[in-house]
């Protein structure tokens, strides 16, 4: 990479060559490597290096007014354009600015963010702010992972402007390569299937304005996921978890649990659909929060189009949204979780800005004592609806004051009901009601006065994940949970396991 | 469809790049270094989308990607190596990286990795069909069209709100590999959608109602009416949406269905396409996007659906979004059948599935959507074929169903991890009395598995009730990627569905 120009030469190159009224510049290093596994064998192993770099021109439009200062504070179009790789910085500067130079004034205008900016648009703790999938990516248009890294790759922090881009390899997952080793060799010593994926990344945001901000984040971001099927088909369990650095993937604890699990599934039973007890374990409910948290624009809203939109106009904002007090939050100093402490976006969205670049970004309650609080707003939505602005966070925790019960306890606790593993192939249904179908994958199983009794088959269940809240009985701890269907771009949640009454199984599914 | 010149100097955006240089390091590097096999793509990926809210401009993305990847295979183990820095320094060390890579994570290789043969394609060109190239189409033009269209349905009362975007992709990519394949091509596609939304405060529900107008593999002309009608379409939205927020709600129950091209696309792509995935099949997905029910030992034997399926895997189609000359393994482009007269009869292949599974070649289904990602066997354009001759007419199946429903337009989808269990809604549909359309009802949603669902195919319309779906966005493999797809068919009729009540499935 070294025939690249650095990223603070990049940075500061656009940012000289630019003349439009106001720019901010990203760059985002991002370097990876995988090892992906199935049928007791690696399949594809690889590394990359990217870049990328985006230039937002700001054009101050004539006639706004002599009073009129500052970028974003008046009428003021926007233009784009980002590319990877050596990029022609001069060539991407004056792209953006001939969009600029054509658009009409955007909606979303905002005065620029200025270094001396303290106030955070959370509730609390200082935190940062990733970019969403297909709304606002890094600096592209492909939606990364957001925020920067340190020296050691498996360290979020918030680094000196003057860091280098934080790097990772192959080298980290070398524990994993040895353990999957020994794992297939147990596992066709047994006649089982090993299936799964390891991947690592660290990406390093570098954001300059010219309103002379200058931040960088170092976001290191990683999954091991491990799938065993009986050579039959027959049984399916998985297990996955996020990680920052693989320091704390043991191979050989996830072979002992999808071991214990295919334990659970030599006795098969066979149930019809209906409604069901579950026990949802913290992955499975993160399946279903991160899908809610997506949900809650505050513009859609506001416009009467989403599940949180109030009968006869207006936003749920202040609404009891269930019975017991839920606390759903971002926070970027989230111990654990942490990401990026500022906004760094290339692209505007139905609630985010490229005019909110360099926001600073803290702790933030979705819902809280199980009120909806907040909904997502950029600066200038939320300026016209009279709320504070809530950029999204990097990470997802739901929590019930008080709760500490482990999921085993709540199985120990169960008179009958279905314990899942994981939720699949999630799509809304009804955007009104929040109403989304699924699956239940890699794991059903019957729990019966207190004990797993054995494997069930696979559901397709419709449900709302706000009537999940609402018909949640029990809640166990909060602890780090990977969401199967969401967790290559959400990486960072803790849940709770929840006990729901009466969740809607609506057919059966034969799969495994 | 070939094209002798895929732009200037043959190499479309790509002429600016030291490719000759930067193949020969790779390759090589990687041939000095032991490899058996080893390919390199450098590709130039140009992205432009453009979203408008309310008549206003609201997001607007004009990205350029550009890189180069490395695949090798060293003793049986593969190593994929990439970067942004496409330089012949760079790409001979990606070569030592990616036989690194190969090398360090061989004691986890259980099976040695075989591709299967490709006659060499030397020099190869090719180009998608199409007039003008999007992304040299002024951003103020594309705002423009936007607007307009936005306007013109915001201006009926039934409309409370409006979402217009276009999505445009140029695609160039310079493949070789050391068996002395070289080619060279440019992929085209655009996507351009609007939906209307309208609000009932009162009772705090609303509904959406979008075009149908699939993505296509064409260029700017298209959102000039070059394939698409898109006056006739915007025309009727409003009325169209207005009369689904008056539409009585469906009552669940098993009903006979006509389902519209515009909808069944998707159905046969959740549960054909991905279902006839070799790869799938034989389990090297279990871990992500699933495997199969369709089993490799039931090929020649499975019983997909009622004898007037026939399914076929295609990367020639004209306009097709997975249409190219040669896939990302260096295999030119070719047709197969995959469900003949109901009867599962092919799989989808890359050379590695091919070579493992007895087949002389693969037809080829590889691609990356990225040069900085790993060519994994993806979809092919997998499309129902019509009856022969005239065939049926959408009217005619509609007259033969009697009573049932007709629905229009894909929307929401799901289906699980074998391809058995799928639900799919759609953008509007229409209560069938006594062979007429009696006017729209609304939440439905249609629940089925797969072979009970293709086993009620009664009947299949004619050529002129085929269209050519598709989608931008099918995801597969870890790290993700997304791939361009197109599903032609015609409209169907099939018998005793189940319907839910998509409100109903809800306790609020």
């Amino acid at each position: 990479m070294s025939r690249l120009a650095t990223p603070q030469e990049t940075v500061e190159r656009a940012l000289a060559a630019s003349r439009a009224d106001g720019c901010a510049v990203l760059v985002e290093e991002l370097s990876q490597a995988e090892v992906r596994f199935a049928n007791n064998t690696t399949t594809t192993n690889g590394v990359r290096r990217d870049r990328r770099v985006a230039v937002v021109s700001f054009r101050l439009l004539s006639g706004s007014g002599p009073t009129a200062t500052a970028v974003g504070a008046g009428p003021t179009a926007v233009g784009v354009a980002s590319a990877s790789g050596a990029v022609d910085v001069e060539n991407l500067v004056r792209a953006s600015e001939a969009e600029a130079a054509l658009a009409e004034p955007a909606e979303d205008a905002a005065p620029l963010v200025t270094p001396g900016e303290g106030s955070r648009s959370g509730d609390a703790s200082p935190g940062g702010a990733g970019s969403r999938p297909g709304e606002a990516g890094g600096a592209g248009s492909r939606p990364g992972e957001a925020g920067g890294a340190g020296s050691r790759p498996g360290e979020a922090r918030g680094a000196g402007f003057d860091d280098g881009p934080a790097l990772t390899g192959a080298s980290v997952l070398s524990g994993v390569v040895s353990g999957l080793a020994e794992a297939f060799g147990r596992a066709r010593s047994t006649g089982d299937l090993l299936s799964g994926f390891a991947t690592h990344g660290v990406a390093s945001t570098y954001l300059g304005t010219s309103t002379g901000l200058r931040r960088l984040h170092v976001q290191p971001a990683g999954t091991f996921e491990l799938v065993a099927r009986s050579a039959d088909g027959a049984r399916s369990v998985w297990s996955g978890a996020g990680t920052a650095s693989f320091d704390d993937v043991d191979v050989h604890a996830f072979e002992e649990q999808v071991r214990r699990r295919l334990a659970w599934a030599r006795h098969q039973i066979e149930l019809p659909a209906g409604r069901y007890e579950v026990l949802l374990p913290p992955d499975a409910t993160a399946d279903l929060m991160v899908a809610l948290s997506e949900a809650m624009s505050g513009r859609d809203a506001e416009e009467g189009r989403s599940p949180f939109s109030a009968m006869g106009g207006g936003t749920r904002i202040g609404e009891r949204l269930c019975e017991l007090p839920f606390g759903l939050r971002g926070d970027p100093a989230e111990p654990g979780l942490e990401s990026a402490p500022f906004l760094a976006t290339a692209a505007s969205g139905t609630d985010v800005s490229v005019f909110d670049n360099g926001l600073p970004v803290g702790a933030t309650n979705w819902i809280e004592g199980g009120h909806l609080r907040r909904l997502r707003y950029h600066r200038a939505g939320a300026g016209r609806a009279g709320v504070p602005a809530s950029p999204p966070v990097g990470n997802l925790v739901l929590g019930l004051p008080g709760a500490d019960a482990t999921l085993d306890e709540m199985v120990a606790g169960t008179e009958r009901g279905l314990l899942l593993t994981c939720l699949w192939y999630i799509r809304e249904v009804d955007p009104v009601t929040l109403l989304l179908t699924g699956l239940t994958r890699d794991g059903v199983y019957l729990v019966e006065h207190g004990e797993v009794v054995g494997a069930v088959n696979n559901f397709r269940f419709n449900e709302s994940p706000l009537d999940v809240l609402a018909r949640t009985v029990e809640a166990g701890r909060t602890e780090r949970a990977l969401s199967r269907e969401w967790g290559e771009w959400m990486n960072r949640t803790a849940m709770p396991a929840l006990r729901v009454a009466d969740f809607n199984m609506s057919s059966v599914s034969p799969a495994t | 469809m070939a094209s002798p010149d895929p732009g200037p100097g043959g190499l479309g955006e790509l002429s600016g790049l030291p490719l000759q240089a930067v193949r020969e390091a790779a390759l090589g590097r990687a041939a000095a270094l032991g490899c058996s096999h080893a390919e390199v793509r450098v590709e130039r990926i140009r992205s432009q989308f453009v979203a408008l809210r309310d008549g206003h401009v609201e997001t607007t993305v004009d990205d350029t990607e550009i890189g180069v990847g490395l695949r090798v295979v060293r003793r049986g183990s593969i190593g994929f190596a990439a970067t942004v820095d496409v330089h012949a320094d760079a790409a001979a060390r990606l070569a030592d990286d990616a036989v690194r890579l190969a090398d360090d994570t061989s004691v986890a290789l259980g099976t040695a990795l075989s591709l299967a043969d490709e006659p060499r394609h030397a020099g190869a060109q090719w180009t998608s069909p199409y007039g003008v190239d999007p992304t040299t189409v002024p951003l103020a033009d594309k705002v423009a069209l936007l607007e307009d269209w936005s306007r013109r349905l915001l201006a009926a009362p039934s409309v409370d709100h409006v979402a217009a975007r276009v999505l445009a992709v140029v695609e160039d990519k310079h493949y070789a590999d050391l068996s002395g394949t070289v080619t060279t091509q440019r992929r085209v596609r655009i996507y351009p959608l609007v939906e209307a939304v309208g609000v009932d405060g009162a009772s705090g529900t609303f509904e959406s109602m979008r075009t149908l107008a699939p993505p296509v593999g064409r260029g700017w002309e298209y959102t000039a009416g070059q394939g698409w009608d898109w006056d006739a379409e915007l025309d009727e939205l409003p009325s169209l949406l207005a009369e689904k927020m008056a539409a009585p709600s469906v009552q669940a129950g098993t009903y006979d269905l006509v389902i519209d091209p515009s909808n069944l696309w998707l159905t046969i792509h959740e549960s054909v396409g991905h279902a006839t995935e070799l790869d799938r099949a034989l389990g090297y997905e279990a871990a992500y996007a699933g495997t199969s029910f369709a089993t490799f030992d039931q090929l020649g034997t499975l019983r997909y659906g009622s004898p007037v399926m026939h399914v076929v895997g295609d990367r020639t189609t004209p306009h097709g979004l997975a249409s190219v000359g040669y896939d990302d393994e260096g295999v030119a482009a070719q047709s197969f059948d995959i469900v003949r007269d109901g009867v599962l009869v092919g799989y989808q292949l890359d050379r590695r599935m091919a070579a493992e599974n007895g087949f002389d070649r693969s037809n080829g289904c590889a691609f990356a959507d990225s040069p900085l990602h790993v060519p994994i066997q993806r979809m092919a354009n997998v499309s129902l074929q019509p009856a022969p001759g005239p065939g049926p007419s959408t009217a005619d199946l509609i007259s033969a169903m009697g009573n049932g429903i007709y629905i229009v337009g894909d929307k929401s989808w799901s289906i699980d991890m074998q391809r058995y269990n799928f639900q799919f809604t759609g953008q509007r549909f229409y209560r069938v009395e006594g062979g007429r359309l009696a006017g729209q009802v609304r939440d439905v949603a249609y629940q089925a598995q797969t072979t009970e669902f293709w086993g009620s195919l009664e009947a299949v319309g004619g050529e002129s009730t085929y269209v050519l779906g598709g989608a931008f966005n099918c995801g597969k493999g870890q790290p993700g990627q997304v791939a361009p797809v197109s599903h032609g068919c015609p409209s169907v009729l099939l018998r005793a569905i189940r319907v839910l009540n998509a409100r109903e499935e809800t306790a609020r």
